[in-house]
């Protein structure tokens, strides 16, 4: 069993599952930024009852899942999405998946992904690869994060599928169900349906712990940060935030940088003005948060270690969320003109 | 981000992967590349280890003053925490908390040893006889 599959490499794994997948089943336009910005991908929120890793929980993008979801959906492709009780079953429908020669993406935990290097396995379960064939015990993987196909055994597989803890993949199958053509009139109304819900998500979410609230939120606490944790603490707290902006996933500023590219492949549907310099403004907001991972960085790294530095740090975040802000604001005008 | 701006610093994922990030080139179009890491983030994540470290060492400290069973030292090696070695073992979370007590680790039956030297991928003799002067469990 190993059936034609174009490997993609993407900045996210969702996203580049999503974009992968489709292309395969037949949606020639789709790409990774469109994938992104039609699943509203672009999100801030820190939850503050909950801890990651002894840390901070922070994140720049929607819920894990959801991408894949709502592209599909407002591109009408029907998918089939699948949990399991036994690691038997699991294995027996992927099996059966492949046989029939069509891929499918599972959901996976990191910690025991044998390809990864150890400096990059924690626990989270919320990983996407796809398998693509099996040739004997070994699965082929197309993982978007690695330059090439891969392989797992099926006890390195069944591992993964079955990690447990927050989040936990039990062992999730997913996949378009059959080929679609998706038409360029699709893909312009897929775009707006994408563009408006991630207005909703970022200027009206309910709370101030999400959206732009949410990043003024995070700025407020961090120059409480370290008075309330000390030192050795925001330390670890500031690395926490940098990392789940910048890691591998993120392409970069928090995914800024992402949904600014998919508001110029927006422009070439709905050719308005406005799109490209609604992209101009996330781009500068993407370098501004890159600006204050810099900034935390000399306060993780030890040179930074006033009060003061916090307060130029938590500064950043507010002219950050101004800035998202009103980018969002005119997003919001301008999607009112596409047709 | 300007394309020639995407650092290229050396990271852990030397050798294994690079990753894509998203820039803009000299007309102001959006591009991919591949980069090999960004030194500040490279930092953040050296943070994240050396925390991880201290936890240990700490881990480490507790089991030999026999204020913690081994499984404390375990579950730190493994980075868990209570909530996933609970996820992992199936036992209740009050249930880890007691069984990380000396006492109550020394009279835990074989097929509950078992569980727990499953879930950290070791032997149970090593969960018993863990030697913490020797490196590398």
């Amino acid at each position: 069993m190993k059936p034609e599959y174009k490997h993609l490499q993407a900045a996210h794994c969702e996203n580049g599952v999503t974009t992968s997948l489709l292309q395969h089943y037949g949606v020639h336009q789709i790409t990774e930024p469109l994938a992104f910005g039609i699943g509203s991908g672009l999100f801030f929120i820190y939850i503050p009852f909950m801890k990651v890793n002894d840390g901070p929980a922070i994140s720049f993008r929607t819920m894990p899942g959801m991408i894949f979801k709502r592209t599909c959906r407002s591109l009408a492709i029907p998918i089939l999405r699948k949990k399991f009780s036994s690691k038997e079953n699991a294995r027996q429908a992927l099996d059966n998946r492949l046989e029939s020669g069509h891929p499918a993406a599972c959901q996976v935990g990191v910690f025991y992904l044998p390809y990864f290097p150890k400096e990059y396995r924690f626990h989270f379960n919320a990983h996407n690869l796809i398998v693509v064939g099996k040739e004997a015990d070994n699965y082929l993987i197309s993982d978007p994060i690695m330059e090439t196909i891969t392989t797992m055994t099926s006890y390195e597989l069944d591992r993964v599928r079955f990690a447990r803890g927050p989040l936990a993949p039990r062992g999730q199958l997913y996949f378009p169900k059959e080929e679609r053509v998706v038409t360029n009139e699709q893909m312009k109304q897929a775009i707006i349906t994408g563009i408006k819900r991630n207005v909703r998500h970022m200027l009206y979410a309910p709370g101030n712990i999400a959206g732009i609230s949410g990043i003024r939120y995070t700025a407020k606490k961090i120059k409480k940060w370290r008075d309330t944790l000390g030192l050795e603490r925001s330390r670890s707290y500031l690395a926490q935030l940098v990392r789940m902006q910048e890691e591998i996933g993120t392409g970069g500023g928090g995914f800024r940088f992402i949904y600014a590219a998919f508001l110029q492949q927006a422009y070439t549907y709905h050719p308005v003005d406005e799109l490209m310099d609604i992209s101009n403004q996330f781009t500068k907001a993407g370098d501004l948060w890159r600006d204050a991972a810099i900034q935390a960085s000399g306060i993780y790294k030890g040179r930074l270690t006033e009060q003061q530095d916090y307060n130029v740090m938590g500064d950043y975040l507010l002219d950050i969320a101004e800035l998202e802000k009103k980018a969002f604001k005119q997003l919001a005008e301008t999607v009112k003109k596409l047709r | 981000m300007k394309k020639e701006d995407i650092p290229q610093d050396p990271s852990a994922l030397h050798n294994v992967t690079k990753e894509v990030s998203y820039a803009v080139d000299e007309n102001g179009n959006y591009v991919t590349e591949l980069s090999t890491g960004w030194d500040v983030k490279i930092k953040a994540l050296d943070v994240a280890w050396s925390d991880i470290e201290k936890k240990l060492a700490d881990a480490k400290q507790k089991v030999l003053n026999n204020e913690a069973s081994p499984l404390l030292y375990f579950m730190e090696l493994k980075l868990m925490d209570i909530q996933i070695l609970s996820a992992y073992t199936r036992f209740w979370k009050w249930q880890v908390k007691r069984h990380l007590k000396p006492r109550v680790f020394e009279k835990l039956s074989a097929k509950k040893l078992q569980r727990y030297a499953t879930a950290f991928d070791v032997t149970v003799e090593a969960l018993k006889n863990v030697n913490l002067n020797e490196t590398g469990v």
